[in-house]
């Protein structure tokens, strides 16, 4: 497509401003998002609030949503699935990470290897935990083998299941990422800090977990996002009427099981305001700590 | 006492490295091991109560063939994955050239703007994305799952390209240009052969994406436009009808086609750039 084709009157910002001619190049790019992401976005505002039965008003949907556990409680439970698995990812994350910093033959292996599970993604690796951790899976026999249980304990189909399938999709996620971060740190800083007599803890501390921080706060939010929109392995893993009915069920159920789009637009706003608050609480918490160049040298 | 504290110092360091890899080797193993189960499983005679198979088969591979109609399934998967690819760098590498070369009101609106379906997970916006295609027939349809699938990808696109474009010297335009070259000319035969490793190592990205994306598949796909990973969540969710040995079957072919892309990106690719998404 030439640039000169493009129809200048239905452009937005028509300003005496100097525009390169070249910027018209995002045009197709702007107009895919607005039409596919932004404006389903808003549709999906605007139907949530025009419940199917329009009597009860507009607020019907959310008034349903917070009357009934049904819906409501999916909040708590997916909180209580995303914050221990984000807490776990990121925990495990840094030191890993920090170990890992130099690039080296090791270090290529292990993030290689790690790319494995992400690729994968969540439904195989629910399909794969659901025999792997199953009554007659590797697991319980090492674990009956080593007599450290007596019958095949419960691993799948509950809370246990969902956990560790976010475990093993979200950690080497979380840890790629804090990786990224951790070798942009300029390793002069602390090589500083050890020439005035810093052991590797002090220069973690008083070094790297301070330039880290404002990475890992967004490391810690990418994971909780995810993690917060579960949807496969609850269902294969997870005891999806029970323990592990997470949101993302609710707002599926309600718009293929019951063809109440409305509803389900509603949840899904539901569901995009708790990762948006999460996001906003963790990210203002971050301008409290230091924010600036992580190079050394001349900054 | 000073060598005294620095030799517990060493041991406590030696003790923290030695934790640190046996937790990530505790890991791999289990992933590893995770993935041998279903591999084991899809050859397996009968598997039940003992450490290994009583014997192997590759019959399953035949009977998952016909019962999950993969020929179909792969059929579709390669349809929209290879639209989905030509698509995101058709839509995507012009925006990002843009991103990198040009200034223009509201750049950054327009950078937010390419960043947000990225940072907003599929489930949660894939519902009404799912809502307005079907509004307009395009639900269940092949076309339908394909544009959804562009939604994550020409994003990735830009934000992968911009920097790579950004690193291309500007001269080299400027030269085609002062021999009167447009900027179509300019694009093709300057900037194409110039980017082709940068598209390159994007459009594989993109492929090993889309041929995992469960989600946004999952909520627009009809009976008839299902790719392998959604076929896989349904036979899973299903299991019992069929014998799991032929769900492992399934789940081995999804594993070798994406492993495969993989192995192939990961050739052009540093594996931290598979997931580096935001930089702070």
């Amino acid at each position: 497509m030439t640039v000169d084709a493009l129809p200048a009157a239905t452009l937005p910002e028509r300003q005496p401003v100097r525009i390169d001619r070249a910027a018209w190049l995002a045009l197709p790019a702007v107009i895919f998002v607005l039409a596919l992401f932004i404006f389903p976005f808003g549709y999906g505002l605007v139907l949530s609030f025009s419940p199917l039965e329009a009597a009860q008003g507009w607020l019907a949907n959310y008034a349903k949503f917070f009357a009934d556990p049904a819906y409501y409680g999916t909040i708590a439970k997916t909180l209580w699935l995303a914050l221990p698995a984000t807490l776990i990812n990121v925990g495990a994350s840094v030191p890993i990470a920090y170990r890992m910093r130099v690039p080296s033959g090791g270090q290529r292996f292990v993030t290689t290897l790690l790319v494995i599970p992400i690729t994968l993604g969540t439904v195989l690796i629910a399909d794969g935990l659901l025999t792997y951790l199953g009554p007659q899976g590797w697991v319980n026999r090492i674990l009956l083998g080593l007599g450290l249980v007596d019958s095949p304990i419960r691993l799948v189909h509950n809370y246990t299941g969902v956990l560790l399938s976010l475990v093993v999709s979200g950690f080497p996620f979380t840890f790629l990422l804090t990786l990224s971060y951790i070798t942009g740190i300029d390793p002069v800083l602390a090589q500083a800090a050890r020439t005035l007599g810093a052991g590797p803890w002090r220069q973690f501390k008083e070094i790297y977990f301070p330039l880290l921080l404002p990475g890992l706060a967004v490391a810690f939010c990418l994971t909780f996002v995810q993690a917060f929109s579960v949807f496969p392995s609850a269902v294969l893993l997870g005891a999806p009427a029970g323990a592990t009915r997470v949101i993302s069920i609710a707002a599926y159920e309600a718009a293929f099981e019951n063809y109440d789009f409305p509803m389900a637009s509603a949840v899904a706003m539901i569901m995009g305001l708790v990762q948006l608050a999460i996001t906003v609480l963790v990210l203002s918490g971050r301008r409290l700590v230091y924010r600036g160049p992580v190079g050394g040298g001349k900054g | 006492m000073f060598m005294r504290n620095a030799s517990q110092t060493r041991a406590g360091a030696q003790a923290w490295n030695i934790a640190i890899w046996v937790v990530m080797i505790f890991f791999l193993v289990n992933v590893g091991a995770m993935i041998a189960t279903v591999l084991l499983n899809s050859f397996a005679t009968r598997w039940l109560g003992t450490w290994f198979p009583a014997g192997l088969t590759t019959r399953w591979y035949s009977s998952a063939w016909s019962e999950f109609q993969l020929g179909d399934v792969l059929f579709v998967t390669m349809q929209v994955t290879v639209a989905v690819v030509a698509l995101s760098a058709l839509i995507g590498v012009p925006a990002a050239y843009a991103l990198a070369r040009a200034e223009f009101p509201g750049k950054r609106i327009v950078q937010l703007l390419f960043l947000l379906p990225m940072m907003v997970p599929p489930i949660t916006y894939g519902i009404p994305l799912a809502t307005v295609l079907y509004k307009v027939n395009l639900g269940g349809s092949l076309a339908g799952v394909i544009l959804a699938n562009l939604v994550p990808t020409v994003p990735f696109v830009i934000m992968v390209m911009t920097p790579f474009i950004e690193q291309i010297d500007p001269k080299l335009e400027a030269a085609a240009r002062v021999f009167g070259a447009n900027t179509f000319r300019v694009f093709v035969h300057v900037l194409v052969p110039l980017l082709a490793p940068g598209i390159l190592a994007a459009s594989l990205m993109v492929m090993v994406r889309t041929i995992a994306m469960f989600e946004l598949t999952f909520l627009t796909a009809g009976p008839d436009s299902q790719t392998l990973v959604v076929s896989l969540y349904y036979a899973a969710f299903a299991a019992g009808v069929r014998a799991g040995q032929s769900i492992s079957a399934m789940a081995v072919t999804y594993m070798i086609l994406t492993l495969a892309w993989l192995l192939i990106a990961l050739r052009f690719v540093n594996p931290t750039q598979l997931v580096t998404r935001v930089k702070t």
